[in-house]
């Protein structure tokens, strides 16, 4: 465990983290970024967190069930939307001309709109879900585990 | 029903895939809730791969687009390139579907015991349903890229389950070595598939098979796909890491290891065959292929004779039978561009080749699991320790011998049959290959009967007195094996015709492959 | 910048392949092996990335972009997947690097090998 500048600061930075990695995100259809690179910049914020506090206190936040649901859940989101247009085709986009997020972009450079791109903001926010949770329980389970302990099933 | 048979190439790879993300959710209800689960989703698998495969053989072959308007509009809008991620199911492709489907099953049935004193089965059986799906996307892949991403998926799942039981050092030392070589394969692997994109910048298979001029950059793409995948199918020279890494999985994890560098062995026959086709030089890939297969056998063989360990023992014949398919299918590749010879002995060559991958997946993961049943009684796979088994374990003798009887070639087993279509045919192209192949054959016979003079006959030594018979679920798994090669051996013919010359023929005829993408145009 | 030429990606990734083949056949160490390992899949991702240059063009998005030629989009994709593979392959061979630590007592390759023959 770190001085206590250094727990403070980190206390207040993970926030701005978390805010960004989020707009990674939720952009993804319209800047470069997506489910994947929002994912590494918020557990790149856990790191922070990890290294700041020692992974024993961090264990007492971060239990091993909540995040394993996490993962779960964030899988089962992406493909039972893939399922939701089944009737015509695997993985069909069938929320394209729908009023959630169906709406085509105007074709040349411009400011984007959000409410653009049929499923693919909501599968981005399922796969920075998934890559939240488990990337973060790989973290936390290679320090614990050189520190002689295990994460507990 | 019809829908179902519509869809049923992506419900094949996603129902394991769905399966797998809910069995740590299940699993927190009890464990025999998750394995009933388990086992029902890869029966429901294997069904719907039966009902795919009497349509392919009635009807052709299968394009399934992901996210198109109707499944088989590959050519949106009249474009010239087709786009988005295609599965294009052949005959030899549903020939590895069917399988794969029921060693997964039988490994699935087999685990419910012999995994049931281990801790994290939860994780477990999630890894294996990982694995089905991965390896049912290598073999349904219709362009380059899908092909290397379903072989990572599931080169990391097998080597965790490789590494499972992390209490025995040699078991995390085969898993290291498993993932450390499956890594640089899929990255040469990759990097030839970016050669071929730079050049015709298309990822597709059939597309690429239609543009496709040998040049200087293609032969370089070619050599690094060979050497991708000879590393991960266990071909001498490159063979080293396979004993290590067979020997300390868990004993249906390697049956069903088999069957994953199977799949990489189709990857091989999918890019000389179908991507390159004639273009390339049949007489001189043809030879390079020919002669791997050799070596391999020879050396297996030979290796395979001094082992003590049981499983090492079983996976070094394993690698000297993949010999026998590679020289089946190399001696049909060398005669490719010449009409006449391929009528009159390459083509049995190949089916030879394909009929020996139908029966090694059926008798060695037989094997595989009775040394398994070995291991679960004895605690050891040492076969100095181990004597006079016979006397207690009934039930894993008659399968062992079933088993041995078959690798050996001993007709009237199925091992026979196909043993005996790639010596005549071999002969034909050149007879030493035939006199080699039949040597290694007589050199397996001899060291499986040492191996089972070793483990199952002789006076019962006292410590093993009261050593029972393996559980049910075990013997029902090795059942379905066993009940698999009767079925051959008896009609050895009926299988010939309805399942393995189609998929001899999808292999030549690359026509009929890029017809089914290009063909496939506007609404 | 008309003086790097063209080929300077391609020539930066055939550098980074060969020093990878280097560490993985020469050095000892598990851990050097594993960034040999990195080493090798950041070339190959580098190659494909490069794949996709036109010379003068912009990024392949909407959002504000100037008139011109774009980028190819299509390698970047390969490229993004292939870091995620990449991440998972790491993690799990330095989880089984650390088993083999416990179990051995020494990070030589040599030394702890257990099967031999």
């Amino acid at each position: 465990m770190l001085s206590k500048i250094v727990r403070t600061v980190a206390n207040q930075l993970i926030l701005f983290i978390l805010i960004f990695g989020l707009y990674v995100i939720a952009h993804g259809h319209l800047t470069p970024g997506g489910g994947f690179q929002g994912g590494a910049v918020i557990v790149s914020g856990v790191v922070m967190l990890l290294v700041a506090f020692s992974s024993q206190e961090l264990k007492k936040s971060l239990r091993e069930r909540a995040l394993s649901i996490m993962e779960s859940t964030g899988a089962l989101i992406f493909i039972g939307l893939a399922f939701a247009g089944i009737g015509i085709v695997f993985f069909y986009n069938f929320l394209v001309g729908t009023p959630i997020f169906g709406g085509v972009p105007a074709t040349g450079p411009g400011p984007g709109d959000i409410w653009t791109g049929g499923f693919i903001p909501l599968m981005n926010l399922a796969v920075g879900l998934k890559v939240v949770a488990g990337l973060s329980a790989v973290v936390l389970a290679l320090a614990l585990f050189s520190s002689g302990e295990e994460l507990e099933e | 029903m019809d829908k179902l048979l519509t869809h049923s190439p992506i419900l094949i790879i996603v129902i394991p895939l769905v399966v797998a993300f809910l069995t740590p959710l299940i699993g927190r209800a009890g464990g025999k809730a998750r394995n009933v689960l388990v086992v029902a989703s890869l029966a429901f698998v294997e069904f719907l791969v039966i009902i795919l495969a009497r349509d392919i053989y009635l009807n052709g072959i299968h394009i399934y687009t992901l996210g198109a308007a109707s499944p088989e509009l590959t050519l949106p809008g009249g474009a010239m390139v087709p786009i988005r991620i295609i599965l294009e199911v052949d005959a030899m492709s549903i020939f590895m579907g069917i399988i794969w489907a029921t060693v997964s099953l039988t490994a699935a049935i087999y685990s419910i015991s012999h995994m049931a004193s281990e801790t994290g089965q939860n994780r477990f059986y999630a890894l294996l349903l990982l694995m089905v799906a991965g390896t049912f996307g290598m073999m349904f892949a219709g362009d380059l890229f899908n092909l290397f991403v379903f072989l990572e998926i599931a080169s990391i799942s097998g080597a965790a389950l490789i590494a499972f039981r992390t209490r025995f050092a040699d078991a995390v030392e085969g898993g290291f070595k498993y993932i450390v070589i499956s890594a640089v394969a899929g990255l040469i692997f990759l990097f030839g598939v970016g050669l071929l994109y730079a050049q015709y910048n298309s990822l597709n298979i059939g597309f690429l098979a239609n543009a496709m001029q040998y040049s200087t950059l293609d032969k370089i793409a070619l050599t690094l796909f060979l050497v991708a995948l000879t590393i991960k199918t266990g071909m001498v020279p490159l063979h080293m890491w396979y004993p290590d890494s067979y020997t300390v999985a868990p004993a249906n994890i390697t049956a069903m290891l088999v069957i994953t560098s199977h799949a990489c062995m189709y990857a091989v026959f999918r890019v000389c065959f179908t991507l390159y086709g004639i273009t390339l030089d049949p007489a001189t890939v043809g030879w390079i292929v020919i002669i791997i297969g050799l070596l391999t056998m020879f050396v297996g063989v030979t290796m395979a004779v001094f082992q003590t360990d049981v499983m090492r023992f079983m996976s070094y014949h394993a690698i000297s039978q993949m010999g026998y398919m590679w020289l089946g299918v190399g001696v049909g590749l060398a005669v490719l561009g010449n009409p006449g010879a391929l009528a009159t002995y390459g083509r049995a060559a190949i089916s030879g080749g394909i009929f020996h991958i139908l029966n090694h997946a059926m008798y060695k993961p037989l094997l595989f699991m009775t040394a398994g049943a070995l291991y679960h009684r004895t605690s050891t796979r040492d076969l100095n320790k181990m004597g006079g088994l016979g006397h207690n374990m009934k039930f894993t003798l008659i399968l062992y011998i079933i088993g041995t009887l078959s690798i050996a070639g001993i007709p009237p087993l199925n091992g026979f049959a196909s043993k005996f279509l790639i010596y005549e045919s071999v002969y034909q192209f050149n007879p030493i290959l035939a006199v080699i192949a039949m040597l290694v054959s007589i050199i397996t016979l001899a060291s499986f009967t040492k191996a089972f003079q070793s483990a199952f006959t002789g006076p019962q030594l006292p410590e093993y007195k009261d050593v029972k018979e393996v559980p049910k679920s075990m013997l029902i798994g090795m059942g379905i094996l066993a009940a698999g090669i009767i079925f051959t051996s008896i009609f050895p013919g009926l299988v010939l015709e309805r399942i393995v010359y189609p998929a001899t023929d999808a292999l030549i005829n690359q026509g009929a492959y890029i017809n089914a993408i290009m063909g496939g145009g506007t609404p | 910048m008309e003086y790097i030429p063209l080929n300077f990606p391609f020539l930066a990734a055939a550098l980074l392949v060969g020093v990878s083949f280097y560490i993985m056949i020469f050095k000892r160490n598990l851990i050097k092996l594993i960034m040999g390992i990195a080493i090798l899949a950041s070339g190959v991702n580098l190659f494909l990335v490069s794949l996709g240059y036109r010379a003068g063009g912009n990024a392949p998005i909407y959002t504000d972009v100037p008139e011109g030629p774009m980028v190819l989009p299509v390698p970047q994709a390969l490229t993004l997947t292939s870091i995620v593979i990449n991440v998972a392959v790491l993690a799990l061979m330095l989880t089984m690097v650390i088993h083999i630590y416990r179990h051995t007592g020494s990070l030589d390759s040599e030394k702890s090998r257990k099967m031999k023959g």
